[in-house]
């Protein structure tokens, strides 16, 4: 939390104003002046500067030339030599440095080229050429999830900005820190349906923590530094930047901010001492509690706050899909994941507890199945930063807004350390639950040991051959559920899944993302054939860019998950669940992959291993059973009570055509 | 220590209980008062989170306060104590949402403003401004067919003049929806929320060890 270090000066590389009263950052509360006003004083520069390429800089030896660059070496501290003016652009790459970013992934547009323009002035910033904008912003999305650190997309107006709302939505739904920048039509031009115009600003307003329409070159520095800030503190989020082409163009002397002005942004940290307290008693009292560890507890950094407070407390540890990695699987304490294709022991255990202790986790539909129904004799502690979460699903007896570290740190010291043998009979009973939920046919499906090739059996071994240090990014469906729950997680923040919009296509594009963002980790994008179908060209931007991803394709040529909906829900009416696929190690090949394949059991290793053996991106085509299902599954509309266990005999999978 | 009847011995066999659900409770009448930043865009934000989170409102009046970069909301809604909260917290989730007041049923001034066209012909007329006295209104406009009157008062009150005058024909009626004033010397102190800001501006910076760490200590 205190790593971060103040930034009260500009650093070196920075174009900063020296002369003191230029400063042109606007308080908040200094209204955004109409669109008329913006355009008429930039005007005659955005003219200038848009009417052709390279026209914002003047030819040298003229005198406006060397004029200009008096005038800027007068205005400029520790300027590079850019031999020409500073405009809107420079002041976006110099504000995206000072936030640290060192990789942008983009596709360029007529309204953005401005920033392609002066990019090669800035080295510092990799840009990554993707092939959908959609797949920006989902590596936008696993850079951020792997790495922590804030993750940038960019594209151009129109349709560049409308392929980006996938991404941002899926970073929405599970707060992920991310800024979308976004070119829009210069402003004279807004509202006048211009050449790839679109209110892409009132389309990111629902689906955004926060979003900027930017009109000045001299807004630019502010609203970068507050779009990082906003989209990183508290409950992480993402922002989204929209910029006119003329205040990318216009010339600017804006400084850089030193500091925020932003009196309705202030989340809370700190967990209120009575509140602390109460939940302290409550934890004193129970006899059967759990803990419920979420993507919070993974955010807020907090995973060896949990493990210590676990461990002190002697309570179990359930996780959510984002929460796996939140507690080492392989520890004592640490029970499963929960939901609706959770452990059954699990949610025996939620369905049996006295005391649930939610840990930044929000009592999602696919955690609590039918309200009325959940852990019907639990009293519920609930921790989250962001306080509309608490009571929004579930009613709450004792309920806690803050930082889930520091919560969990006064939680350590407010509780007294409990004697194991006291919960002897309770850690028995949950570990004969989990002995026999394990053992049950349905706990992977022991199809391999009939030579049949099932999806459990591979994520099992690509976990073990990663070591169960790997970045394993899913996408959705069948194979996300298997992921969570076979591959054995031990870090933290190296499962990456769109759990909360559930996005097919996430996963090779976060994959990209989270190899960039951790470099030092291996990094699997473990898909179906279904999702891989759906970002399939950002095969090509890991070739061309040299990202060393492995895909792990788990081929059961179905829309897995729909399959099984329709088999179990739909009593077998199946409709646009097959899905031919194409010819993987062909496709692959053109976009210059190598594949290794498997179709049985033995095969496995071999292909893992080959995968990773291959120096930079590769396929590992599995070619799986294709009528497995995800067992246990709870129906929706049911309660964490009636799950549906059932695996069957591995058959042939004739009777479902 | 484990006693005989102690639920781990059978979890199973414990009274179940139905959870309560969020929102489906007992539904009143509740005044919101929110204070927002007044830029542009601000009153589609709230619409939008109204709207996108599936709450009713009844009326809803803008208009800056003493301070011109602020504004003030009023909102009337219908829903449970959960659901408003909930509301509530949603609101300030918005950036430039800087106080979300839930008035309370007593101690509050509330006030809304009627324009009303009726039908007044001329041997009605007097009948009309009688009413009109009655209810301590004014007569805006006089036509040779129509009166305007501007009437303020309650909710309850303006329903109740509208209904009689429903009587000799509305041609057109508008109401500025409720604002409201806690009564007595407590107020909302909008300045000790604005004197909270500014605070220093920390930047990450450049990289320079990228993995060795997990940078999750970023976000905070």
């Amino acid at each position: 939390m205190t790593t971060e270090k103040m930034t009260t000066s500009p650093p070196k590389r920075d174009h900063a104003v020296a002369a003191a009263g230029t400063a042109t950052q606007a308080p908040t509360s200094e209204p955004v002046p109409p669109a008329s006003n913006a355009t008429a004083a930039s005007a005659p520069t955005a003219a200038r500067a848009s009417s052709a390429r390279g026209r914002h800089v003047p030819a040298a030896g003229t005198p406006e030339a060397e004029a200009i660059e008096k005038a800027r070496s007068e205005m400029l501290r520790d300027a590079k030599p850019l031999n020409r003016t500073r405009i809107g652009a420079d002041a976006l790459c110099e504000a995206l440095i000072r936030q640290g970013v060192d990789v942008i992934f983009g596709y360029p547009g007529g309204v953005i080229l401005p920033l392609y323009d002066v990019w090669a002035d800035y080295p510092e910033l990799r840009t990554i050429l993707v092939r959908h904008e959609q797949g920006a912003a989902h590596a936008a999305d696993g850079y951020a999830r792997a790495s922590g650190r804030v993750g940038v997309c960019l594209g151009t107006s129109g349709p560049g900005a409308t392929n980006l709302v996938t991404g941002i939505a899926t970073a929405q739904l599970d707060s992920v820190p991310m800024v979308a920048i976004t070119g829009n039509v210069p402003g004279a031009l807004i509202g006048k349906d211009a050449f790839q115009e679109i209110d892409i600003s009132g389309i990111t307003l629902p689906m955004t923590k926060h979003n900027y329409l930017v009109l000045k070159a001299d807004d630019i520095p502010r609203v970068i530094a507050e779009a990082f800030h906003i989209a990183r503190t508290g409950r992480p989020g993402p922002v989204h930047v929209d910029i006119t082409k003329d205040a990318l163009t216009s010339e600017t002397r804006a400084e850089h901010p030193t500091v925020l002005d932003l009196p309705g942004f202030k989340p809370r940290f700190e967990g209120h001492p009575r509140q602390i307290n109460l939940a302290a008693r409550e934890i004193e009292q129970a006899r059967r509690p759990v803990i419920l560890a979420g993507h919070g507890v993974l955010i807020s950094g907090a995973t060896e706050d949990l493990r210590v407070f676990a461990e002190k407390t002697q309570i179990p540890v359930a996780h959510t899909l984002l929460g796996v990695g939140a507690m080492d699987e392989t520890h004592p304490l640490a029970y499963g994941y929960m939901g609706m294709h959770g452990w059954k022991h699990v949610n025996k255990a939620i369905q049996s507890a006295d005391l649930l202790i939610a840990l930044g986790m929000r009592f999602d539909d696919r955690v609590t199945g039918t309200v009325s129904s959940y852990a019907p004799n639990a009293r519920i502690i609930h921790v989250d930063i962001d306080p509309s979460e608490i009571g929004k699903n579930v009613a709450v007896d004792v309920p806690i807004v803050g930082d889930v570290g520091s919560v969990l740190r006064a939680f350590i010291a407010a509780v007294p350390e409990v004697d194991p043998e006291s919960r002897a009979d309770y850690l028995a009973q949950l570990a004969a639950w989990r002995v026999e939920s394990e053992a049950t046919p349905w706990h992977g499906s022991g199809g391999w040991k009939q030579g049949i090739l099932t999806a459990d059996y591979v994520i099992s071994r690509l976990g073990e051959l990663t070591d169960h240090d790997a970045t394993l990014v899913a996408d959705v469906g069948q194979h996300q559920m298997w992921l969570a729950r076979y591959a054995g997680f031990r870090r933290p923040d190296s499962h990456l899944s769109s759990g909360g919009l559930g996005t097919m296509g996430f996963g090779l594009p976060a994959a990209m993302g989270a190899a960039l963002g951790r470099p030092d980790k291996e990094t699997w994008a473990v898909v179906g054939d279904g999702g891989l179908q759906m970002t399939v060209q950002e095969m090509l931007t890991v070739v061309v860019d040299r990202i060393p991803v492995k895909i792990a394709l788990m081929d059961n040529k179905k829309l897995g998950m729909i399959r099984q909906w329709q088999e179990i829900v739909y009593g077998g009416n199946y409709h646009s669940s097959d899905l031919p696929a194409p010819r993987w190690d062909k496709l692959a090949e053109a976009y210059g992959l190598p594949t290794f394949k498997a179709t049985r059991p033995e095969e496995v290793d071999d292909a893992i291993r080959a995968a990773q053996a291959h120096d930079g991106p590769a396929l590992a085509w599995f070619e799986i059973h294709e009528t497995q299902n995800v067992y246990p599954m709870m129906p929706a509309g049911k309660g964490l009570s009636d799950l549906i266990e059932d695996w069957g005999a591995p058959a042939d999978g004739a009777e479902d055509r | 220590m484990a006693a005989m009847n102690d639920p781990i011995a059978a979890p199973e066999k414990v009274a179940q209980k139905q959870r309560y659900i969020p929102g489906s409770g007992q539904v009143h009448r509740h005044v919101l008062v929110v204070l927002v930043n007044n830029q542009p865009g601000v009153l589609n934000r709230v619409a939008s989170l109204v709207r996108s989170r599936n709450f009713n409102i009844e009326s809803l009046a803008v208009g800056h306060t003493e301070r011109p970069d602020i504004s003030r909301m009023t909102v009337t809604l219908r829903g449970d104590d959960f659901a408003v909260e909930q509301m509530a917290k949603q609101l300030y989730r918005i950036i430039d949402v800087l106080k979300v007041q839930d008035l309370p049923e007593s101690g509050v001034v509330e006030h809304e403003l009627a324009l009303i066209k009726v039908r007044a012909t001329e041997s009605k007329r007097g009948e009309i401004l009688r009413i009109i006295e009655l209810y301590k209104g004014r007569i805006l406009d006089v036509g040779p067919e129509t009166v305007i009157v501007e009437h303020s008062g309650t909710e309850q009150e303006i329903d109740s003049l509208v209904a009689l005058l429903g009587g000799f024909g509305i041609k057109e009626l508008v109401r500025t929806g409720t604002i409201a004033l806690s009564r007595g010397s407590g107020a909302i102190d909008v300045e000790a929320i604005l004197r909270a800001g500014p605070e220093p501006l920390r930047t990450p910076g450049p990289v320079t060890a990228p993995a060795s760490q997990p940078a999750t200590t970023e976000t905070r």
